[in-house]
């Protein structure tokens, strides 16, 4: 076996890792995303843009906001303490937290893209067939926006499988809890095994690439249905 | 049952102020040039506009007034857009079935088996809105809307989105609708010709207000209106076929006001149908022609005379209790001296059977 028992953790934290953060992104991020195809509020552009900012964002700016939030002085983390818990820097709890504003414009924008592409005309024929606003998200919206959550869980997915800055600064790389496979990548270089970075780089860049495929090859035969 | 409403819309660039009275049964075409508000009308009685503010009262239910604003999935309406709009992830079944699903059984007075064979839409059920044509969708629609049963059926310009071809093949299912089904269709237009065709009772729009509300056969006839003052001016008359010429193939329909002779064998005795009569083949004389190929000579009287163009005039008639228009060059209306309430005899060179 050329991977070490350390690779296959730190492989099965990233997964369980990116699958929880892509989960918890559209549960919260498809409201969101729904408010901002929809809204007409004024200054919208304030959230679109905050939304937008971990795309620019140094990754380890956000995680150095984030552990000084997340850690024992921060609000969160002295709430966290006066509620009995612990603070959430250098926890798993911390990198999902992370990893969830990281990857939050990947799931948010390919929603509300999705949604605006529908329009209002769909939504208003369902009204006058007795749907109500509920009834009219559930059965119009999110079917005629099924390409959208294909893309927005796909690239949310891949895009935390590959974070790096963020997860070492909150998680601090630590083997069995938070530590990643991209840090994985890493220290094998930094340890000149080159061997073991080899086939982690290529078994991600493989699986991510093919992960895209999918998604691609898919949304174009959604579209070939939807005229 | 009738349609009480008054809605105010404040756009800006736009507004709508109007106040009507509509019949509860029928056909109303809701008519006027683009921009007018027709379609803004719709809406507002269909609880789309959210920021339009008044009243509306369909039959005994009020469903909209100061203080209460029914939304447009508790309206028991029907709706057909400009576009077919139907929905994309569905097939035709699914789509019909979408409304039904959401009533109960029990108010559900149109069978879907119904709307399916009045629509003639029974061999695309398990098609998807991407496989039909047109046309095709446009009809899916419309049953779609019929498939609830509404008590009010709403219609902007179901056919405008269609070419000439796809218009004809629709606008016969339109009818069938109108004299089949006890519910009152509101329709908005801006062809006069499926105005002509299909409606009972007309609301003329303009720059969003009413400029007139009546029946097709008065308000076409009118001299102050924009209908009568087109080169492609109009009378529409209601008749019944009440008998035949077997020698000639004439056809006798009479009106309240006489008896039409048409060439041809026209539906079984005892049927309405409906008249259009074109202003310009309307023509006067003073004395009754014997010697002469038109076989519709009726004695009228004058009611109006206006302006049409420098060199011609449109000459409103009565005969008895019904209203014909007369297009004839200003040289002509000043040789005989027309005037007000003069006696003249109306020679209908044609007369197209609309429906």
């Amino acid at each position: 076996m050329i991977l070490t028992e350390h690779d296959l953790t730190a492989l099965a934290i990233t997964l369980k890792l990116a699958a929880l953060t892509t989960a918890i992104l559209l549960v919260v991020g498809t409201p969101v995303a729904w408010w901002l195809a929809r809204s007409r509020w004024h200054f919208k552009f304030l959230v679109e843009a905050v939304v937008a900012l971990p795309l620019v964002l140094p990754p380890t700016v956000l995680g150095f906001y984030l552990l000084v939030a997340l850690g024992p002085h921060g609000p969160v983390g002295s709430l966290m303490q006066s509620l009995g818990g612990r603070p959430l820097a250098f926890t798993f709890t911390g990198l999902v937290i992370g990893s969830v504003f990281y990857s939050m414009p990947f799931v948010i924008q390919p929603l509300q893209d999705a949604f605006a592409a529908i329009g209002q005309r769909p939504l208003e024929v369902a009204a006058t067939l007795r749907a109500s606003p509920l009834d009219r998200f559930f059965t119009i919206a999110v079917p005629l926006a099924r390409p959208g959550f294909l893309t927005a869980a796909v690239l949310g997915f891949t895009h935390t499988l590959g974070e790096f800055g963020v997860v070492l600064m909150i998680g601090g790389n630590i083997p069995g809890q938070t530590q990643v496979i991209s840090i994985a990548i890493y220290d094998h270089v930094e340890a000149l095994e080159y061997t073991q970075a080899h086939w982690i780089s290529g078994g991600l860049l493989l699986f991510s690439f093919l992960l895209l495929m999918v998604v691609y090859a898919l949304n174009r035969r959604f579209m070939v249905v939807q005229p | 049952m009738t349609i009480e409403a008054r809605f105010r819309i404040d756009r800006g660039d736009f507004r709508l102020d109007v106040k009507l009275s509509l019949p509860g049964s029928g056909v109303t075409a809701i008519f006027g040039p683009s921009g007018c508000g027709k379609t803004t009308l719709l809406r507002a009685i269909a609880g789309l506009e959210h920021t339009a503010t008044g009243y509306l009262k369909v039959g005994e239910d009020v469903w909209q007034d100061s203080q209460r604003f029914l939304p447009p999935h508790r309206r028991p309406l029907g709706y057909v857009f400009q576009e077919p709009s139907l929905f994309a992830h569905l097939n035709v079944r699914g789509n019909l079935e979408y409304g039904r699903k959401r009533l109960k059984h029990q108010t559900l007075t149109v069978s879907l088996d119904r709307a399916v064979e009045l629509l003639g839409i029974g061999q695309l059920l398990e098609r998807r809105p991407h496989q039909l044509s047109g046309g095709e969708q446009q009809r899916v629609a419309i049953a779609r809307a019929l498939a609830v049963s509404p008590s009010l059926l709403l219609l902007d310009e179901p056919l405008a989105s269609l070419d000439e071809a796809r218009k004809q093949e629709i606008l016969p299912y339109l009818e069938a609708l109108h004299c089949e089904l006890d519910i009152p269709l509101l329709y908005v237009s801006h062809s006069r010709q499926e105005v002509a065709r299909l409606a009972d009772h007309l609301l003329l729009l303009t720059a969003g207000r009413v400029q007139a509300s009546g029946s097709v056969a008065e308000l076409f006839s009118r001299l102050d209106l924009p209908l009568a003052q087109g080169e492609d001016s109009e009378t529409v008359i209601e008749a019944v076929v009440s008998g035949r010429d077997e020698t000639y193939h004439i056809s006798h329909l009479d009106f309240p006001g006489g008896r039409f002779a048409v060439a041809g064998k026209i539906r079984p005795l005892g049927q309405p149908v409906r008249l259009q009569i074109m202003a310009s083949d309307v023509s006067l004389t003073l004395e009754p022609q014997r010697k002469t190929s038109i076989l519709n000579i009726f004695p009228a009287v004058i009611e109006q005379i206006a302006e049409a163009g420098t060199a011609q005039v449109m000459v409103q008639l009565s005969i008895g209790s019904v209203r014909l228009l007369s297009r004839i060059t200003r040289k002509s209306a000043v040789n005989l001296e027309l005037k007000q309430g003069m006696l003249v005899h109306a020679q209908v060179k044609s007369v197209a059977v609309l429906t």
